[in-house]
């Protein structure tokens, strides 16, 4: 077997399911994402051999240079042409815990499914080439990741080869990343700025004899440092309604709580509807439970049946009593345009917000940028082009509910969408 | 909530969505350890009783554990189990001699035809991302259109928990609530659960089955894990993949991809 042999795993503690951390993967086309991905899964022994035997035959197939970017790239048209068209998610190990790696696209044209990857990380690692420095994607997904609310970044900076491992040529880009990063609001720890080759394995898992001068982390023990995400402590109740069920004569609202707790006893208040209730109890398959947290899909009956079901319908978010939302009709956010097709002022589109869905149109499109350079197009606009970021104004048909995206994220995100495909995404400041 | 929770919690979320949106909605049920998950998960969201079909597709040539389980469990669980054969290729003699051909045509034709048939508009799906990469790339909606072509090419952003919630006519949506599980989490929430599973599962002198379907095409691995305690030891030891017993993922390099363009799982 040789080299592509796959190192022995050693055996684990199996009683307790180990910490997951997601990260995504972003950066500029060819600075050599999805090489990193296969040497992270190689250097942690995270490839099966039968894997690891089809990365070397298909390799052997296609032109005789073994390459680690042929384990995400699964799509035929992918390995043709050595491209990333979607995002993919795999998963290595390493003493610490385990890892979700979300691939993304580096090429402008697939940047909604780097999007897509990106909203469901809780961590990014931005991957920039040494030699070539900051590129269009790197600012724009450097942009992205700060609209979509990543806050822990690593900046891996990749193909020390290239340039010599020189360390003046890798403080340089540093400098130039960490500031740019700043400009969006994105804080870099400079122990977090890693360099690397990952075709050849430098400072990946282990040090490397080619970077003499550094003296910070791998970057998978920098990877061991980041933190998950977790919730902030006692945010006020919401709790989206998804649907409403009849089960063996009572009336379920069912839903996920988005924030907050929820308990058998408890008076809440419904909005956008601003009509108050108290929960008799709540219920989970096989029975009922006293409390439910963030993150839990539960259902809850209400003491007073009739009105669940007169009065509330699917959108109806369960509050708080000290503490609202903000519910109204007219929306101000920070939009992100991911349709081939222009958002036109006036069109009908369709809002939609946690459980949420509305007929709305957009009133204004102010200071529009392009994601990339961050240049301000004009003032005030007539439409907006994808990939191009503005402030919207929009009008709803009908009062929705929304927290602010920094204190409520699940209550301050939301997708535009245009004949049932979604085109915008945005969050509400 | 440990990860088990929040895995159980994200799966429920998406199957109330999908039975929100979509009136013809149905279960795919493989009799597998991950469809059957997906049908226990589907009975939590419902709190019991789950109000749409399971779907069989029975290729005809199952491990007759299976056709074993299947019966027991859709009575004990009060499901309303249809299941569906592609009699005409049956008949004709269709067998495993080539994957593509024979899947296309006994799984992914009979599939077409029980859609046809009851107008299902979105189907649940038990796939998760970490069984082959073909299958990491999708989304937790996924539209195929009517010739059950998956444009993997062009697929709808997903952000946020807001899904795709109309299919055009004539097209319908795979719907993936088991998406971000990987096998291990399958076995975990097994245990926890105390779900049933064939018995294939389990080994038999020293070879027991890590992933099931025909008999023909499924090979079993070496194995003395006769209890989920000692599968779980397995695989949280294990280098091979889950699918290696597969054939129909080995015949040429793109089988999987092909097979999916078509209209595959």
């Amino acid at each position: 077997m040789g080299k592509w042999e796959s190192k022995k795993v050693g055996k684990e503690k199996i009683d307790t399911m180990r910490e997951n951390l997601k990260f995504v993967v972003v950066g500029h086309v060819d600075h050599g994402k999805s090489t990193l991905i296969g040497r992270l899964l190689y250097d942690t022994a995270s490839l099966p051999p039968d894997k690891m035997e089809e990365v070397r035959r298909m390799s052997e197939e296609a032109d005789g240079v073994p390459e680690f970017a042929f384990v995400m790239d699964h799509l035929e048209e992918e390995r043709r042409n050595r491209i990333t068209i979607d995002t993919a998610q795999i998963f290595f190990k390493t003493g610490r815990r385990d890892y979700t790696i979300i691939d993304a696209p580096g090429h402008k044209q697939f940047l909604k499914n780097m999007i897509t990857g990106s909203t469901q990380a809780e961590a990014a690692v931005l991957l920039v080439d040494a030699q070539e420095g900051l590129r269009e994607q790197t600012h724009r997904h450097g942009y992205m990741l700060s609209i979509l609310g990543i806050k822990q970044i690593m900046v891996v900076i990749n193909k020390m080869d290239l340039v010599g491992y020189q360390q003046e040529r890798f403080t340089e880009v540093k400098e130039a990343i960490t500031r740019r990063l700043g400009e969006f609001g994105l804080t870099v720890p400079s122990e977090m700025v890693i360099p690397i080759c990952a075709r050849l394995g430098d400072n990946v898992a282990s040090a490397s004899g080619n970077l003499p001068w550094y003296e910070g982390m791998t970057m998978l023990a920098a990877l061991d440092k980041l933190t998950p995400t977790s919730a902030p402590q006692s945010r006020p109740l919401r709790l989206p309604i998804q649907d409403i069920y009849q089960i063996d004569g009572e009336t379920v609202l069912v839903g996920r709580v988005a924030s907050g707790t929820i308990a058998g006893g408890q008076e809440v208040i419904f909005h956008p509807s601003g009509k108050s209730a108290t929960v008799d109890y709540i219920k989970v398959f096989g029975g009922k439970i006293p409390q439910a947290q963030e993150g839990q899909s539960i259902g809850i009956v209400l003491k007073n049946a009739a009105f669940a079901l007169k009065a509330l319908k699917r959108g109806e978010t369960a509050c708080d009593m000290a503490a609202s939302p903000t519910i109204g009709n007219t929306i101000v956010a920070t939009v992100f345009w991911m349709s081939g097709v222009p958002l036109q002022k006036a069109e009908n589109l369709d809002f939609k917000c946690a459980t949420q869905q509305v007929p709305c149109t957009v009133k204004k499109i102010a200071n529009r940028i392009n994601s990339s350079s961050l240049e301000r197009i004009q003032g005030d606009a007539n439409e907006l082009r994808e990939t191009e970021v503005a402030q919207l104004t929009i009008k709803t048909d009908g009062y929705i509910c929304t927290d602010s995206f920094d204190s409520i994220p699940e209550m301050g995100r939301f997708v535009i969408m245009r004949d049932n495909d979604t085109v915008a995404g945005g969050v509400v400041h | 909530m440990d990860r088990l929770d929040e895995l159980e919690s994200q799966s429920i979320y998406i199957i109330r969505e999908a039975y929100y949106h979509y009136q013809k909605l149905a279960v795919l049920w493989s009799i597998g350890k991950d469809s059957s998950t997906l049908v226990w998960l589907c009975r939590k969201a419902f709190f019991g009783k789950v109000p749409f079909p399971a779907l069989h597709i029975d290729t005809s040539y199952k491990f007759p554990q299976m056709y074993r389980f299947r019966d027991e469990y859709s009575k004990k669980w009060g499901l309303n189990l249809v299941v569906a054969r592609n009699e005409a290729a049956l008949a004709a003699g269709m067998k495993c001699d080539k994957k593509l051909e024979c899947c296309n045509a006994l799984k992914t034709e009979a599939l077409k035809q029980a859609i046809a048939k009851y107008g299902f508009e979105a189907l649940l799906l038990g796939i998760r991302r970490d069984e082959h990469g073909i299958r990491a790339k999708e989304r937790y909606f996924s539209p195929r259109d009517e010739k059950f072509q998956w444009d993997y090419q062009d697929q709808p952003p997903e952000l946020w928990d807001q899904y795709k919630n109309q299919a055009q006519e004539k097209t319908h949506i795979r719907v993936h609530p088991l998406l971000h599980w990987r096998e291990k989490d399958i076995w975990y929430y097994i245990r926890r659960e105390q779900i049933p599973i064939t018995e294939l599962y389990f080994a038999k002198n020293g070879k027991r089955y890590r992933s099931i379907g025909c008999t023909s095409c499924c090979s079993p691995v070496d194995s003395d894990a006769d209890t989920v305690d000692k599968i779980i030891e397995e695989l949280e030891t294990t280098n091979t993949s889950e699918r290696a017993g597969r054939a129909q993922d080995k015949e040429d390099t793109y089988t999987m991809q092909k097979l999916r363009a078509l209209g595959y799982m």
